[in-house]
């Protein structure tokens, strides 16, 4: 088992979280599919569960905190990534493509 | 909190594990970003998601890293793989490359300048650890947590999950019989 004093530094895991959510940022700016995109959000949404299991390991005196948002983030992006899967075979089926620039008829 | 000597010698199996592990989150992710078929990004997900699990790990809590790797890589990314099956995206071709490279370098604009605000802030920025622990975040201990103070959150996030399940079943069945897959493409 690994140590819970270990790998002492909050940065390390802070800047780890930043590389997480610029990377994800990127994808969901650049990425032209449904499902591409989606990915990206889920990068998102751990860099957010890193950060939070990273301050609550160093800075809170209550462990159970940081584990109690960080599994309601997976729960959260659990029921995300159902709805917007089944969002991506729905339009798939009506359109044949999921690429979200061609997904324009509420735009007129 | 900062390193102790032995630790900077860079000898110790756990720095190699750990490099290994932040490793695998970067390249995963990088890949899941970058790779031009959406599985080989399902994949790199995988890889990065798992390497958050070993992360989690460090910080000293098997169970978050446990149920990292249960719910997402068990579940979120299979039920991916099998959206990806349902609906063969396309290999995103160079289709219009003008406007493909016009959202590559919005994405790159926004995410080096937001990397470089946060980025800037966490340089500057100081922390303050806490006094003591008044408890381990072990298994039990999250548990109790979450049947006692946060019962309320708990079952929330299941009526959450259960009104999900249920719309996304009924999202997916709509498009059956539509008249796009009129044409012998029925699923």
């Amino acid at each position: 088992m690994i140590q819970p004093q270990y790998f002492g530094s909050l940065e390390v895991y802070l800047f780890i979280a930043l590389a997480l959510f610029t990377l994800g940022l990127y994808g969901l700016i650049s990425r032209p599919g449904l499902i591409a995109m989606l990915i990206s959000v889920e990068l998102i949404l751990n860099a957010a569960g890193l950060n939070f299991m990273a301050f609550n390991r160093f800075l809170i005196a209550d462990k159970t905190t940081g584990a109690t948002f960080t599994l309601f983030i997976m729960g959260l992006a659990a029921a995300e990534a159902a709805i917007a899967l089944s969002i991506a075979v729905a339009v798939y089926r009506y359109r044949h493509s999921i690429i979200a620039d061609e997904l324009s008829e509420m735009k007129d | 909190m900062d390193f102790s000597p032995e630790l900077s010698l860079f000898v110790k199996l756990g720095d190699l594990a750990f490099i290994a592990v932040v490793a695998m989150t970067l390249g995963g992710a990088l890949t899941a970003v970058l790779a031009r078929q959406v599985i080989h990004a399902v994949l790199g997900l995988v890889l990065s998601l798992t390497g958050v699990a070993g992360l989690y790990a460090f910080l000293g809590n098997n169970f978050i890293a446990a149920m990292q790797i249960l719910i997402y890589v068990g579940a979120v990314c299979i039920s991916m793989v099998f959206a990806v099956m349902l609906s063969r995206p396309p290999a995103e071709e160079k289709r219009s490359s003008l406007r493909e490279a016009t959202k590559i370098a919005l994405g790159l604009l926004v995410a080096f300048f937001t990397a470089s605000a946060i980025g800037g802030a966490l340089i500057k920025k100081h922390w303050t650890a806490a006094s003591e622990s008044i408890s381990l975040g072990t298994t039990g201990e999250v548990g109790e947590a979450l049947l006692t103070r946060n019962i309320l959150a708990f079952e929330l996030i299941s009526l959450v999950l259960l009104v999900a399940i249920v719309g996304s079943v009924i999202i997916a069945r709509r498009g059956r019989g539509s008249p796009a897959s009129a044409g012998g493409e029925e699923l």
